[in-house]
Parts: C-alpha cells; sequence; structure tokens
C-alpha cells in the first residue's frame, strides 16, 4: 500500500468510527497480520479498546481473522477495502436509480453496519420509510422484502460467509476462532420468511430527544429475546457487482459518445444478457447470436433485423474493439470485449488528462507516441510538425511528470551515452496506475480539509482511473 | 580523470545532439532551488462536474459523516475526567444505541473477560460516564442470560459454547488464560483483603512472637 493510500485510509477511518478505531485500523494496515497482543503491545491502547476496535472492523468487513498454528489467531485489514468507504454515496445512489427508494435504504443500511440480517434490515428500513410518509400510512414490511429479494437476484447482496459448526464439538476444546466457509450455492439464496408487520411511526417525544440530545435512553432496539428465523444468516452487499455495474455503464456511455443511441442500447442489451452468465474478471462475454439480441432488446426499439445486423457489424469493425465477432452461427456471434474496451477508456482519460494539463499540442504529441509505441526525438518533431525546441520541451515536461517514459537501446555493449538509442515510448499500465496514486492524494487533501464537494470529484476521478486499475490488475504479471 | 578536465573545454560523453541542444548553443541555466511550491500553470483545471445526481451524492455523503458519528460503532476517546464534575455534562451526553456484536462470529478472545469482583466498585464511578462501554453491558446481559437459562434448566448450543468458554477461561489452558487468570488472581486476593480490616496473612504468628515483643516494646508497663 502506498503512503498517500494508506493516508486516506486513516483519514476515511477517523472520519467514519473515530480516533481509536483509526489506530488499529491503520497499524494493522501498515504491518500486515498480527495477534491480538501485539497489537496491543505495539499501538499502546488498552486490551478492551483494542478488543472494540477490531470487533467494529471486522463487523463491517475491513478486517479478517485466521486461526493460524498453535490456536494463535491472527487479524488482517484489507486496505482496498477501506478505500471503497469513498464510494458509498455512489453505491447508495445507483440503487436509488435501479430500485427506488426502497433499495436505497436497503443498500444504505447495509452498508452503514456491515453486516445484518433479512429481518433487521427489513424492520428498519420499513420503519424509517413510514417515517417519511404522510400520516395514517405505513410502510408494508413484504414490500421492502420484495425488493431485498429482487436485490438479492440481482446479486446486489449477498450473504455473509456462514459459521462452519464443527461436528466434535463435544470433544476437546473448542477453537479459538469460528471457521467460516463461503457456500457458493447459497450466496444469494433468501430464507422462507414470513415478514408479516408495517412501519412503526417514531413517537414525537423521541424526535425531540434526537435532535437535542437529552437525558432520555432511545428505544432499546434488542426489545424482544427471542431468536428470529434467520438468526445467524447476514447478508452484506456484494460491491464487485457494483463495481461491474459501473463498468457497464461506463462502457455504454462511451459506445453512445462514440456512436449514437441506438448502438448503446444494442450494447446495453448484450451486457444485461451476459449479466450472470459472465463473472467479473472475464476478459469478454459469452458470444451472443444475433437473434438471441435481437429478441431481448427493449421492447420500444422497433429496428429491423438488418438494420440490427449493420449495427453489429459496425459495432465490430470499429478500431477501437469493444464488440468483437467471435463466428457466424446464428446470424453472427458477437462478444464484448472488456480487457480492451477498460484499455481504451483508461487511454482515453490520460489523453485527456494530458490535454487538460498541458496543452493541445502535448495531447498531440502525446497521441503520436502512443500510436508508434516507440520514437526518438528526432522524429517525435517530424512526425508532430512541431518546432524541435517546442518538441523538446513538451517532451520533458511530459517525462518529468511521468506520462512518458525513455527506453535505452544500446548500440555497444558498453552502453556509452554516444553510442545509444533512446527512444520515448507511453507504458500505459504505469501511467494510468501514477495516475490513480494522484487521484488518492488529491482526495486525501480534499478530505483532510474536509471540503466535501472536492472530495466527492476527487473520487469521480477515482472511479476513472481504477477502471484502468482494473483492466491493469488483470493484466499484471 | 585530473588530466581530462585540464585540457580545455568540458567534453560530454554522450552526443550532444542526440539531446537537442546545438554545439556552441547556450545552454540553460543551472537551477540552484527546490521547484516553487505552488508553480504557475499556463492551463487551469477543469470545473467539477455538477448535476443533478452530483448534488445528490453530495448531500448523502454530508448525511452519512453526521449518521455515521452517532452509531454504536463510533467509538470516541475517553477524555480524562475533569477535576469537576459539571452539572450540565449529565444532560450534554449523547445516548446511543448499544451494539452487541454476535459472538459466534468471532475468535473466542474477543469476548470481554468477566472482571468479577472489580466490577461492582468500578460500575458506580462509571456510572457518570459516558454509558456506552461496551464491556460491562455485554457482561450484565450475558449474566442475567445465564441466570435465566439456568433457572429454566435448558441449555441452549450458545449456552455450552458459553460455559465451555468460560470453563476455558478458568483453566490453566492457554498462555492468554494464564496471565490473565494469574492477574485475575492476585489482584482477588488484594480485593478481598482491601475489603476486611483485619488483614489475614499479613505475617504469621511465629513460636517466638511473645518472646521477641517484650525485649521491642515501645509502651511501657505499669
Amino acid at each position: 500500500m502506498t503512503q498517500a493510500e494508506i493516508k486516506l485510509c486513516s483519514l476515511l477511518l477517523q472520519e467514519h468510527f473515530g480516533e481509536i478505531v483509526e489506530k488499529i485500523g491503520v497499524h494493522l494496515i501498515k504491518t500486515g497480520s498480527q495477534p491480538l497482543r501485539v497489537i496491543v503491545h505495539d499501538t499502546g491502547t488498552s486490551l478492551d479498546q483494542v478488543k472494540k476496535a477490531l470487533c467494529v472492523l471486522i463487523q463491517h468487513n475491513l478486517v479478517i481473522y485466521q486461526v493460524h498454528k498453535r490456536g494463535v489467531v491472527e487479524y488482517e485489514a484489507q486496505c482496498s477495502r477501506v478505500l471503497r468507504m469513498l464510494r458509498f454515496p455512489r453505491y447508495i445512489y445507483t440503487t436509488k436509480a435501479l430500485y427506488g427508494d426502497t433499495g436505497e435504504l436497503i443498500v444504505e443500511e447495509l452498508l452503514l453496519n456491515g453486516k445484518m440480517t433479512m429481518s433487521a434490515v427489513v424492520k428498519k428500513v420499513a420503519d424509517r420509510l413510514t417515517d417519511t410518509m404522510e400520516d395514517g400510512k405505513t410502510m408494508d414490511y413484504a414490500e421492502v422484502s420484495n425488493t431485498f429479494v429482487q436485490l438479492a437476484d440481482t446479486r446486489f447482496v449477498q450473504r455473509c460467509p456462514m459459521v462452519h459448526a464443527p461436528e466434535n464439538s463435544d470433544t476437546g476444546p473448542p477453537p479459538p476462532a469460528p471457521s467460516l466457509v463461503v457456500n457458493e450455492k447459497d450466496m444469494y439464496l433468501v430464507p422462507k420468511l414470513s415478514l408479516i408487520g408495517k412501519g412503526k411511526r417514531r413517537r414525537s417525544s423521541d424526535e425531540d430527544a434526537a435532535d437535542e440530545p437529552k437525558a432520555k435512553k432511545p428505544k432499546r432496539t434488542t426489545d424482544n429475546k427471542e431468536p428470529t428465523p434467520d438468526d445467524g444468516i447476514y447478508w452484506q452487499t456484494n460491491l464487485d457487482r457494483f463495481h461491474q455495474h459501473f463498468r457497464d455503464q461506463a462502457i455504454v456511455n462511451a459506445v453512445a459518445n462514440r456512436m449514437d443511441q441506438t448502438s448503446s442500447e444494442i450494447v446495453r442489451a448484450m451486457l444485461r444478457m451476459s449479466e450472470v452468465t459472465t463473472s467479473s474478471d472475464a476478459p469478454f462475454t459469452q458470444p451472443l447470436s444475433s437473434n438471441e439480441i435481437f429478441r431481448s432488446l427493449p421492447v420500444g426499439y422497433n429496428i429491423s433485423k438488418q438494420v440490427l445486423d449493420q449495427y453489429l457489424t459496425l459495432l465490430a469493425d470499429d478500431p477501437l474493439e469493444f464488440v468483437g465477432k467471435s463466428g457466424d452461427s446464428g446470424g453472427g456471434m458477437y462478444v464484448i470485449n472488456f480487457h480492451k474496451a477498460l484499455a481504451s477508456l483508461a487511454t482515453a482519460t490520460l489523453e485527456s488528462v494530458i490535454q487538460e494539463r498541458f496543452g493541445s499540442r502535448c495531447a498531440r504529441i502525446f497521441r503520436l507516441v502512443l500510436q508508434k509505441k516507440h520514437l526518438e526525438q528526432k522524429q517525435v518533431e517530424d512526425f508532430a510538425m512541431i518546432p524541435a525546441k517546442e518538441a523538446k520541451d513538451m517532451l520533458y515536461k511530459m517525462l518529468s511528470e511521468n506520462f512518458i517514459s525513455l527506453q535505452e537501446i544500446p548500440k555497444t555493449p558498453d552502453h556509452a551515452p554516444s553510442r545509444t538509442f533512446y527512444l520515448y515510448t507511453v507504458n500505459v499500465l504505469s501511467a494510468a496506475r501514477m495516475l490513480l496514486h494522484r487521484c488518492y492524494k488529491a482526495s486525501t487533501r480534499k478530505v483532510s480539509e474536509g471540503r466535501s464537494h472536492h472530495c466527492i470529484c476527487a473520487s469521480y476521478r477515482c472511479r476513472g482511473s481504477t477502471v484502468a486499475r482494473n483492466r491493469g490488475d488483470d493484466h499484471s504479471p | 580523470m585530473a588530466g581530462n578536465k585540464g585540457r580545455g573545454r568540458a567534453a560530454y560523453t554522450f552526443n550532444i545532439e542526440a539531446v537537442g541542444f546545438g554545439r556552441g548553443e547556450k545552454l540553460p541555466d543551472v537551477v540552484l532551488k527546490p521547484p516553487p511550491l505552488f508553480p504557475d500553470t499556463d492551463y487551469k483545471p477543469v470545473p467539477l462536474k455538477t448535476g443533478e445526481s452530483e448534488d445528490y451524492m453530495l448531500a448523502l455523503k454530508q448525511e452519512l459523516r453526521e449518521t455515521m458519528k452517532r452509531k454504536p460503532y463510533f467509538i470516541e476517546k475517553s477524555e480524562e475526567k475533569p477535576d469537576i464534575e459539571r452539572y450540565s455534562k449529565k444532560y450534554m451526553q449523547v445516548y446511543k444505541e448499544e451494539w452487541i456484536p454476535d459472538w459466534r462470529r468471532l475468535p473466542r478472545e474477543m469476548m470481554p473477560r468477566k472482571k468479577c469482583r472489580k466490577g461492582p466498585k468500578l460500575k458506580n464511578a462509571k456510572g457518570t460516564d459516558k454509558g456506552s462501554s461496551l464491556i460491562n453491558t455485554a457482561d450484565i446481559l450475558k449474566k442475567i442470560e445465564e441466570l435465566e437459562k439456568r433457572g429454566e434448566g435448558e441449555k441452549s448450543d450458545e449456552e455450552n459454547e458459553e460455559t465451555e468458554g468460560s470453563k476455558e477461561k478458568n483453566k490453566d489452558g492457554d498462555d492468554d488464560n494464564d496471565d490473565d487468570n494469574a492477574e485475575q488472581e492476585d489482584y482477588d486476593e488484594e480485593e478481598q483483603e482491601e475489603e476486611n480490616d483485619y488483614i489475614n496473612s499479613y505475617f504469621e504468628d511465629g513460636d517466638d512472637f511473645g518472646a521477641d515483643s517484650d525485649d521491642n516494646m515501645d509502651e511501657a508497663t505499669y
């Protein structure tokens, strides 16, 4: 983890959970997997505070534990998961757009509480919705449950790993930590609950208590001690699915910008068909035949089969290679190339960053080097048709900011500088990673300054570059 | 090395034209200080993206920040007790919902240890503190649960685990338990001693007790 990322994690943890949790969390991120005693000793906090902090972090899926030999339990922090906290508003807004207010509140509750049982979520969301409704109206649990089931079916929420109950629990001492087992089949299986009830409106006296903190204890949420029927089955948000959704959105927007609305609708239909059949890090979707695509187009689009075929051919012939043709059966088999699409998006982001930072002539040089892969100083000046002095200046500026790198090709074995070729080249992967790192630094500065507007927009830029990062991570050796 | 320096002009080891400077051309001045902290930029940054969705997300972010502070997961730093407790402080405390984690999903060492005799004394002192301490409430709830369950005579799996867990705590099994138990036992002894006026094992009466004290008596006998 880079220093900038660690600093950002520390600010996020402090903002959300307070200083004590921040101290423990940052210590774990910096030092890796550690047992409890070592954490207590190294951070200098008391044992029960460390325990509390670890409970909070484990609840929010930010720390995992593992049992090592001799019964020692070690705790490890997940730095990337901490950084996802920047994107919470975006996840919630996306759910609002897809599933309305109910879905939005379900995802918000799950994100703020880490993990919850379905009955707890439904109850809380119904109460919250009832508060916002007009007097006399209440929200039925059934409606909230339906939205929850929809979210589970489209995989936006998933079950947490279950506690594995060992068979021989009577013989021998119990293990120091429960082993959590991921059951792939049941991950999106909603338990059969008959949740009957309506949301309760908060009494007005409680509303006063919320506004001004008075010496009134709020209602205890754990009023009934009897276990709910789905006790032990916890749900969490499936962040990978959200990222997949963002990636699909980015691709559809890119196609709409490059071509037209109809082609973006076709691509959207193709993506929708391969949502559940393709894993999130696959390089391309399953091949889809033209007939299938025609059948699954949205009802409003009345384009004939021939027009669809023409569009598909156009998309497949595009040099950006978002869509590829993989066969001719069924009217033509088409795939969407995720890796190529993300690489193009990353490159486009880099180009636009260069243009905004250094000017359009610099951008011309950058695109040239990108296209030709390796160029000498003289060749750059000739191809770009920019005077030598200016071209030199621009190249050095980009070189100093690490957007462009130099490749040495020696002519003689002694690597003498006068007899070596120096070629300019662009390494898209490392440039994208550098840009991402800069985004993290920028959002660190903005978060610490407390300017929330910039923080959100900095996280947009992070998002754009993590598209590049996703592509980069797939290709890293 | 010294020999080359004495001969006329400086000669570069590489072809200067390859870098782009012509022969004899005036090279730019050597910079002797670090670059400025905030250099002037020719191109100002593009304005931030605004729109309905961005405004909504901004409002959401601010709301989330406030909500997180009121959740039980936000652990505040315990302040040092001021010298005089202010009356108004009692009414300014924000009562948060209590959160008890699901102990079945956590390692056993996460469970708060029962501090047996230290408990009653400290509870009175902690009453004026902020009421969101996890350990005491978890202890009370567990004890109540245990008493209830024991009274009814049924034992669920949880109960088995808990009693086994507490048995484990009392055994001299793990290294962790050893230290804690030793500490607890020592403390308990001290606690018991303090509560009594007469300290039992202060010193033992030896055989020669009566004889020795006659020699060292401060008070005179009349």
